[in-house]
């Protein structure tokens, strides 16, 4: 009996230590989160240190060597420089549209005045969920170059020349920016209309009491306080400019004429996988990283992110 | 401890998502060395043309029957065309995952001669046949002297007349001999009918690089120099052009022949013509039903009295790869797929190309009626026969792709469609920029 009791003992305190191990207050997180350690190492920072090797190398099937900044100095060239043009370009676009209108469709749409505004937020925010290849195969055929194609039939209409729109720079740029704000408006308004709900009403009333309109109440309450969306969604709209390649996709399958579609991410693709070419793709890569790195900065240091009330 | 099993659980089928997510591809291809219940041997073949894997899978079933001890299992995977090639790419790079045999596209097959080719050489297949088949078809996929791919068809480029068309404005397409008859012809059919006589692709090679080829010209010249700029190139970009200016030509809708633009276009009776490679009479089956019966197929008109009349256009190499555990017998069996009498014969009925080996040309098997016969007519091998000798192929080089994308967006675009620039200018500018390469 006392044997049997000092086994149990023995037993419970093995447990026990066990226990504090894999439940300790130090160990615990460690687990919780290794899932995702692990696949940052894996996913990501294995990658990223292998395409800086890469940047320097010409890579080629049983022959891999270093070439120094060989791949860097092959930037400099017409191609590279359209790829900038049109990803800042783009970016700058969907920055002027996809801020301001959802911001104030957020607000419309918070508003209890509004009828039918819970039919009106899932609208919105329908596009969202849709592949944005599936629907670029819809926007080609709409936008398409014959006269009969429905955009051209709208054209008509309204009395304008049918467009060829894939085959120009500003059409373009036109359906790549229009296809980025059908797909993302819903997105960006449901950030604001989770920002928006966390004003406090009282403001608003006690803003009311001092006979504040609605114009003054939007620039004085809402938008200082919407201010960390707002850079939250500037941040992340520059990263999704940059890294665009699907609206570019859908239209030219990398193959656009004079180079009106390409993207930065598109001219990676083409040169490390359509011309085999990974040196020269990984080089693009990294240089991208650091527009991309340097973009946030400086826009985060302007609009005081770093700064201690942010 | 159920808290730690739970979590443990948890950790497992974490770790395990991630382990599939990266085991997807090995555990496609790790088949490839064991033998399967019956005896045959498995072998892997990526494509991205469902009719090329239908046609592999019928020859599979012909060497089964006729090799009963050496029988094969084909697994076909058939991709989409970039995924293919980018799948194949990176499985060669990296030394894992690629198939046995894979059908690699000739405007991307150079990529793969980088370095040290990852594909075996064939030669000692090709070799037996060597005098019977169109040989420039094969230079395309050699590298050193050493051959690594095998193609489907000739790819021999003719012009498809809408006879309805022709007959309206009067012109007789036999009497078209050189392009210069063919422009006046075009003259005619633009005033009788309104309608353009030719369509020019100006997001694609067909209509530009042809053209080149058909004159003994290229992009790059037999020992890989860039001579796109060559006056020949100069001159046939600016004839194109005044074919534009003088409205005897448009732009293809959609830019390219393989538009969905274009086959309705067409369809419609849009042009009096288009030139292509034969392999696009299926497209003509498939797409433009309502042209049946009315399109006729002659030879490309010359430039000279002594002019060749057609050039060997667009291919798919079919190659095997050195991570093939058994490259023997891969071999044998894609020497009997692609190279055999009775293959040659396949190949036209199945897939409706022209079949490299010209000796099976003449047989009566190509004139048995099929859909493609019923469309143009039972004549096709004879015009095919008659340009034997005169069908040119490109040359291609470890930089084909990137030169055929810069042909397309910097002198096409801007020269054709843009209107910016001149040929001259436009081909001295893209030959710079591959002479830096």
């Amino acid at each position: 009996m006392e044997n049997k009791l000092d086994y149990s003992i023995q037993a419970v305190s093995r447990k026990q230590k066990k226990n504090r191990i894999i439940f300790s207050q130090k160990v615990a997180p460690y687990i919780f989160v290794s899932p995702f350690i692990l696949s940052f190492l894996i996913f990501f920072l294995y990658p990223s240190i292998s395409t800086i090797i890469m940047s320097f190398q010409e890579v080629l099937p049983g022959e891999t060597k270093f070439v120094g900044i060989e791949n860097y100095k092959k930037l400099f060239n017409p191609h590279f420089y359209a790829a900038l043009r049109n990803t800042t370009i783009y970016t700058i676009w969907t920055l002027i549209i996809l801020i301001p209108l959802p911001l104030i469709l957020a607000v419309i749409l918070n508003s209890r005045a509004v009828p039918g505004r819970n039919f009106f937020r899932s609208a919105y925010f329908i596009p969202a969920l849709t592949s944005t290849i599936v629907v670029g195969i819809v926007f080609r055929l709409i936008f398409g170059e014959l006269e009969s194609a429905p955009a051209n039939t709208l054209l008509k209409l309204l009395g304008l020349p049918a467009q060829q729109w894939t085959m120009h720079w500003g059409t373009g740029m036109f359906l790549m920016v229009f296809l980025a704000s059908w797909k993302w408006l819903g997105v960006n308004i449901l950030y604001f209309l989770s920002g928006l709900q966390n004003i406090p009403k009282e403001l608003y009333e006690s803003a009311e009491m001092d006979g504040a309109g609605v114009f003054r109440k939007f620039f004085y309450i809402t938008l200082p306080l919407l201010k960390p969306v707002v850079i939250y969604v500037l941040t992340i709209s520059i990263f999704g400019g940059f890294r665009m390649y699907e609206e570019s996709f859908v239209f030219w399958q990398n193959q656009s004429p004079g180079d009106i579609g390409l993207t930065l991410v598109g001219y990676i693709y083409k040169e490390g996988f359509m011309n085999n070419d990974m040196g020269f793709g990984s080089a693009i890569g990294i240089v991208l990283l650091i527009i991309v790195f340097v973009i946030n900065i400086i826009q985060l240091k302007i609009t005081g992110a770093f700064g201690k009330e942010g | 401890m159920k808290r730690f099993s739970t979590l443990l659980l948890v950790m497992v089928i974490t770790m395990s998502l991630f382990l599939t997510g990266c085991s997807g591809d090995s555990s496609s291809s790790s088949g490839q060395e064991g033998k399967s219940e019956n005896g045959a041997t498995k072998l892997t073949l990526w494509t991205f043309g469902e009719q090329h894997a239908e046609f592999f899978e019928f020859m599979a079933d012909e060497w089964n029957k006729k090799n009963p001890n050496k029988k094969i299992q084909l697994e076909t995977t058939v991709y989409p065309y970039e995924d293919m090639h980018n799948k194949l790419l990176l499985s060669l790079q990296s030394g894992v995952g690629a198939p046995d045999i894979a059908d690699i596209e000739i405007s991307r097959f150079s990529n793969y001669l980088k370095g040290k080719p990852q594909l075996v050489e064939l030669n000692d297949i090709i070799e037996p046949v060597k005098d019977k088949v169109i040989q420039s078809r094969f230079d395309i996929y050699s590298k050193n002297g050493k051959y690594y791919g095998i193609d489907f068809h000739v790819g021999a480029t003719v012009i498809y007349y809408n006879k309805e068309l022709l007959d309206k404005a009067g012109v007789d397409p036999d009497q078209i001999v050189t392009w210069d008859d063919f422009k006046e012809a075009g003259k005619k059919v633009v005033s009788a009918t309104g309608k353009p006589m030719i369509t020019i692709e100006v997001d694609g090679p067909w209509t530009y690089w042809p053209l080149v080829v058909q004159q003994g010209s290229d992009f790059y010249s037999k020992d890989g120099s860039v001579i796109v700029d060559n006056d020949t190139n100069i001159k046939t970009l600016t004839f194109l052009k005044q074919l534009l200016d003088e409205k005897i030509a448009v732009v293809a809708p959609g830019g390219q022949h393989h538009a969905e633009e274009y086959y309705g276009f067409m369809n419609k009776g849009g042009a009096a013509s288009v030139m292509m490679p034969l392999w696009y009479m299926v497209r003509f089956t498939d797409y433009m039903p309502d042209l049946k019966g009315k399109m006729i197929i002659r030879p490309m008109p010359k430039w000279t009295a002594d002019g060749k009349r057609s050039a060997g256009m667009g291919g798919t190499g079919t190659a095997i790869t050195n991570q093939s555990k058994n490259v023997e017998l891969a071999k044998e069996f894609l020497a009997f797929a692609k190279l055999s009498k009775e293959s040659n014969i396949q190949i036209w009925k199945q897939l409706g190309f022209d079949p490299l080996r010209w000796d099976v040309w003449s047989d009566p098997a190509l004139k048995e009626p099929n859909k493609y016969t019923e469309y143009f007519g039972d004549y096709i091998f004879d015009i095919l026969t008659s340009v034997k000798d005169e069908i040119n192929s490109p040359t291609v080089t470890e930089n084909t792709p990137k030169m055929n994308e810069l042909v397309i967006q910097s002198a096409l675009h801007k020269v054709l469609r843009e209107k910016s620039t001149s040929p001259e200018h436009a081909l001295k500018s893209v030959a710079n920029e591959m002479r830096k390469q």
